[in-house]
């Protein structure tokens, strides 16, 4: 079953001569353990989608469904518990907070949902752990390098019992390895059985992904294939 | 690929058999270019008539037979590795071509084309991402081989991404260009 799911959600700004619509019945479904990208220009909608689906804006029109619960007449209270608990957001530009050190960037969450000091250090120490950071855990953001943010990034919207990763260009301003390092952590985060949507102009991030989204002017226009095995590009790509 | 270089330079190590050169040429591009056996021999024997490998004359020509690199091999070797391929004219793009065609054609949705080509493309760079993420953490050879053919193909997505945005802004506003140039209908022709 899928832990994200989309229906007919359209999104449009403005009313009459100004109205723009920036989704037009989208439909997304992502199941648990899948990577799935969304890629398309600037300007296609990608990051509406994405808010829409972390419920951190309302479609126009259409239903978001998470874990099975529809977003449709839930509370705001119940919207942020759903946040806070089951979605982790990764951005561009790492949204790191600079006065907390890496421990304290990825234990937050946690405590701001009410789970205890101690408990809370350990489980960000332990997806620090997952992501080979444990000696930056006292660092505070601008002691670390590019990369680095983007993994304390990660660990933060994995830790926990969190479910969904909803990522916007996470690879944004990182060199080629760190993008490649990136993308690795997500989808060893999705072999563990979480969801997650990447929004990327880049084909090689979402390169990745098990299924890649097409989205142009709002619409969803195409979809990749399931991939076969990777050895038959082996016996296409004999060249003298 | 030149497998007559990359013979030579196995053979700068030392004195090898045919098939262990067949078996160190797959290794070493992270068996991504398999070889056949019948390649390599014709190969080793244009290279003995060039004088840049030598071999046991008396040996009979079979699995048996040890060939070595000539020092006008190294000399050629070395030429070799320094020499940038020939990148300077632009290559007749198939794809190119396609989409220019497609310009022209009335009822063809350029954008649909695009998008046609851009998955295909997607999907290939999928299949080369799951054999790194399969195996390139440990295979240099094959990550190497693997990050150059993503960079390839992932050049021709921004291109196919930025003709579509080139067009769009075209359609927006038609006076800006008339579909083909003087300059690329020349470049064209002097590429037929």
């Amino acid at each position: 079953m899928s832990f994200l799911e989309m229906r007919n959600v359209s999104k449009s700004y403005g009313e009459g001569a100004t109205e723009v619509h920036a989704l037009h019945n989208v439909n997304l479904s992502v199941d648990r353990g899948a990577l799935v990208a969304v890629m398309g220009p600037s300007g296609s909608g990608k990051s509406t989608l994405l808010t829409i689906a972390g419920s951190l804006e309302e479609p126009t029109s259409g239903e978001v469904v998470i874990d099975g619960a529809s977003l449709e007449g839930m509370s705001r209270n119940g919207k942020a518990r759903l946040r806070r608990r089951t979605i982790g957001y990764v951005f561009q530009d790492f949204n790191l907070l600079a006065g907390l050190t890496a421990a304290e960037n990825v234990s937050l969450p946690l405590e701001l949902d009410g789970v205890g000091g101690r408990k809370a250090s350990a489980q960000a120490m332990a997806a620090l752990d997952e992501l080979g950071l444990v000696d930056r855990a006292t660092h505070f953001p601008d002691e670390l390098s590019g990369g680095e943010r983007q993994r304390v990034a990660i660990a933060r919207a994995v830790v926990g019992e969190r479910h969904l990763v909803l990522a916007d260009e996470p690879s944004g301003a990182l060199d080629s390895a760190n993008g490649e390092a990136v993308m690795r952590m997500i989808l060893a985060a999705c072999k563990r059985g979480l969801a997650a949507v990447v929004v990327t102009h880049d084909a090689q991030l979402a390169s990745w992904a098990d299924r890649v989204v097409f989205l142009r002017d709002g619409r969803v226009v195409d979809q990749t294939a399931p991939p076969p095995s990777p050895e038959s590009i082996l016996e296409h790509s004999a060249r003298p | 690929m030149s497998v007559r270089h990359a013979l030579l330079g196995l053979l700068s190590e030392g004195p090898k058999y045919g098939h262990q050169l067949r078996q160190e040429f797959e290794a070493r591009t992270g068996d991504v270019w398999p070889l056949n056996v019948g390649q390599v021999y014709t190969t080793l024997q244009r290279l003995e008539r060039d004088d840049l490998v030598e071999s046991d004359e008396a040996a009979d020509d079979g699995p048996q037979k040890v060939f070595r690199i000539t020092p006008e091999g190294e000399r050629e070797l070395a030429e070799w590795l320094h020499t940038p391929p020939d990148l300077t004219s632009p290559p007749r793009d198939e794809l190119v071509i396609k989409v220019l065609v497609a310009l022209r054609l009335p009822g063809v949705d350029v954008q649909d084309v695009l998008q046609v080509h851009r998955r295909y493309l997607v999907e290939l760079m999928q299949q080369w991402t799951r054999l790194k993420e399969d195996e390139g953490e440990f295979d240099l050879a094959l990550a190497l081989v693997v990050d150059a053919e993503l960079f390839r193909l992932d050049s021709v997505i921004r291109w196919l991404d930025a003709a579509g945005g080139r067009l769009k802004r075209a359609a927006a506003d038609p006076q800006t260009s008339s579909p083909t140039t003087p300059l690329l209908r020349r470049r064209l022709v002097v590429r037929r």
